[in-house]
């Protein structure tokens, strides 16, 4: 792993004036691996794609050439491919300079990912609220419908995609893919049962692959250079690069490409800008949204920034959202907040989570404010367990993993709150 | 006034129905009811910045659906407004890491200056206020989004001087 010279891939046209239009990207080489990819076979794109080891950056972190693998060749139904830039993971701001910056390099992904998995037609889900990013995207796409690189015969192959962009209206849930596919489909975004996996009946009923926006960027790099180029890159079970959007209390938040398994504490002091007040002015990190348990600073002090690490810390990578939080952070106090969002969020289907949401952010917010009573955070732990696994998405565990891992790493401040009924920080 | 705005029913312009045209073509034909968020999303545009519930049964009765259907998809998403909304639409963002970055002092600023809490319109009709889950622009925070514009990395004093800057 080499850091000396932070390597761009996703990032590497950001910086560049309009580097959101045509000329620019192409002026950077841009469509020329999807030229090359067209002239393989789809197996060979997937295989290349299966070599690179690139797994989902959207949160799962499922390998994303196996998931390709896993559509059907032949299909009574039409096939589809779906892009996630439903970013809604709180912390989590990668996709949108993706998307307002490059998104040609998203447009190119998609074109090698659909002849790869032979969809015909696909989707940029955008959350609603991204309207400048939508505007951006939709422009990329007219100027390369206008070139060629999407229509019936793009680059004269005779490869048939159409694309467009369909705008979500504000529902966390909907970054949950079979919610995302139910509005697509125009309904309202409640998770589907799986099985069937929407691979195998996904949209309007046909195999369907979605992956995230910066999955779908990494794509033409990997056919530009190869799987095992990609593969050397990071560390094992991590390979390739990742976004990691830094926020909250370091002095240069922001949004950083760097390979996989940097140290976390590199991460912050020479990405960005350390710590406010100091590394020993942190009190913990939650590495991968608002999802993710929180970790405590000695965890910081030597976890990397990669799937494995980061689960053996009891924790996950996800989204790749870092929010950084120093010592005059009431940890109570954040996780009220945070409990608060997925009470907001819950849709509603799944009865562990549309009441368990509700509790949680009850309990930690009586807590909070001073009126905990005893046996409050056994309670919690409790509802957390009735919570997890027992629902049809992941938001129920989405819920429950900070409430449970803010009290594993900080028990101290919930007990003091419980029991003085106020903080041990502020 | 008032009462004939809720007596007039809603019609989209020629220009609107030419954008729906283009909106029903992103999706194949046997798939049209796929269509209605974006016209949801047009209609709300083109009839004063929300979905009265005439204009539901108007986007129902264009696109073949029932009544029913159109508001289960316009009460699900909080972006479809079902109450009216003043002319700017300010939405703070109050999660994690706006929160960390001291949103409250965003949303304190903003209440003092226009003279209403969360969740209020203005005497005016220029200005209501909410405050909002994640927007996505985290290593910018605090962040609002008035309308369609992302305003990031804010003070109290920036605040003051978007509101005052507003045409």
């Amino acid at each position: 792993m080499n850091q000396s010279a932070p390597l761009q891939i996703v990032f590497k046209n950001i910086h560049k004036a309009n580097s959101h239009t045509l000329p620019v990207y192409l002026k950077g080489g841009g469509y020329k691996a999807m030229a090359e990819a067209l002239a393989k076979t789809p197996e060979e794109v997937i295989n290349e794609v299966k070599t690179s080891g690139i797994r989902g950056r959207g949160g799962a972190g499922f390998p994303a050439g196996i998931k390709w693998s896993f559509i059907p060749k032949s299909s009574t139904k039409p096939k589809y491919l779906v892009c996630n830039a439903d970013e809604g993971e709180p912390g989590t701001c990668k996709d949108r300079d993706i998307l307002r910056f490059d998104p040609h390099l998203l447009i190119e992904g998609m074109v090698i990912a659909a002849f790869a998995v032979g969809s015909e037609r696909g989707y940029i889900y955008i959350r609603g609220e991204f309207f400048l990013e939508s505007q951006r995207v939709e422009g990329a796409i007219r100027e390369a419908y206008a070139k060629g690189y999407l229509g019936d015969n793009i680059l004269g192959t005779g490869v048939r995609f159409d694309l467009a962009v369909h705008l979500g209206a504000g529902a966390y849930v909907c970054g949950e893919e079979t919610a995302l596919l139910e509005s697509l489909e125009g309904k309202k975004g409640q998770p589907r049962v799986k099985p069937p996996f929407p691979a195998n009946v996904g949209l309007w009923g046909g195999p369907t692959v979605i992956n995230n926006v910066e999955t779908l960027a990494s794509i033409p790099a990997i056919l530009e250079h190869g799987g095992g180029w990609y593969a050397g890159l990071g560390v094992e079970k991590s390979t390739g690069t990742k976004i990691f959007s830094v926020s909250g209390h370091v002095n240069r938040p922001g949004n950083y490409e760097v390979e996989m398994g940097l140290p976390l504490k590199r991460l912050l002091e020479e990405y960005a800008g350390g710590v406010r007040g100091g590394w020993d002015n942190l009190k913990g990190v939650i590495p991968g949204g608002s999802s993710s348990p929180v970790l405590g600073k000695q965890v910081c002090e030597t976890v990397t920034m990669d799937y494995d690490s980061i689960a053996r810390a009891g924790s996950m990578l996800g989204s790749g959202a870092v929010v950084v939080m120093d010592k005059s952070v009431c940890i109570v106090r954040a996780i009220a907040r945070i409990s608060r969002f997925y009470r907001h969020e819950s849709c509603g289907q799944c009865t562990p989570c549309r009441e368990g949401t509700g509790w949680l952010s009850q309990i930690v917010t009586r807590i909070e404010a001073g009126g905990g009573q005893p046996g409050d955070i056994e309670l919690l732990e409790e509802l957390c367990g009735n919570i997890s696994g027992r629902t049809i998405c992941a938001l129920g565990d989405a819920a429950a993993m900070p409430v449970a891992g803010a009290i594993r790493a900080f028990r101290d401040e919930f007990v003091y709150h419980v029991e003085h009924g106020r903080c041990l920080v502020e | 006034m008032e009462q004939e705005q809720h007596t007039r029913a809603p019609q989209f312009s020629q220009e609107a129905l030419a954008k729906t045209e283009e909106i029903f073509n992103r999706y194949p034909p046997e798939h049209r009811e796929a269509a209605l968020m974006p016209i949801l999303h047009l209609a709300q545009r083109e009839f004063g910045g929300w979905l009265a519930p005439e204009t539901i049964d108007y986007v129902a009765d264009f696109m073949n659906l029932a009544p029913i259907r159109v508001y289960e998809v316009a009460s699900f998403y909080t972006m479809y407004n079902l109450k009216r909304v003043g002319t700017y639409h300010i939405q703070v963002c109050t999660n994690i890491s706006c929160w960390l970055c001291n949103s409250d002092a965003i949303v304190k600023t903003l209440e003092r200056k226009l003279g209403i809490g969360l969740g209020q319109t203005t005497a005016d009709q220029r200005f209501t206020l909410v405050a909002v889950e994640c927007l996505g622009a985290c290593v910018n925070a605090p962040m609002l989004q008035i309308n369609d514009d992302y305003h990031e990395n804010l003070t109290p004093e920036k605040v003051v001087g978007i509101i005052d800057q507003l045409p």
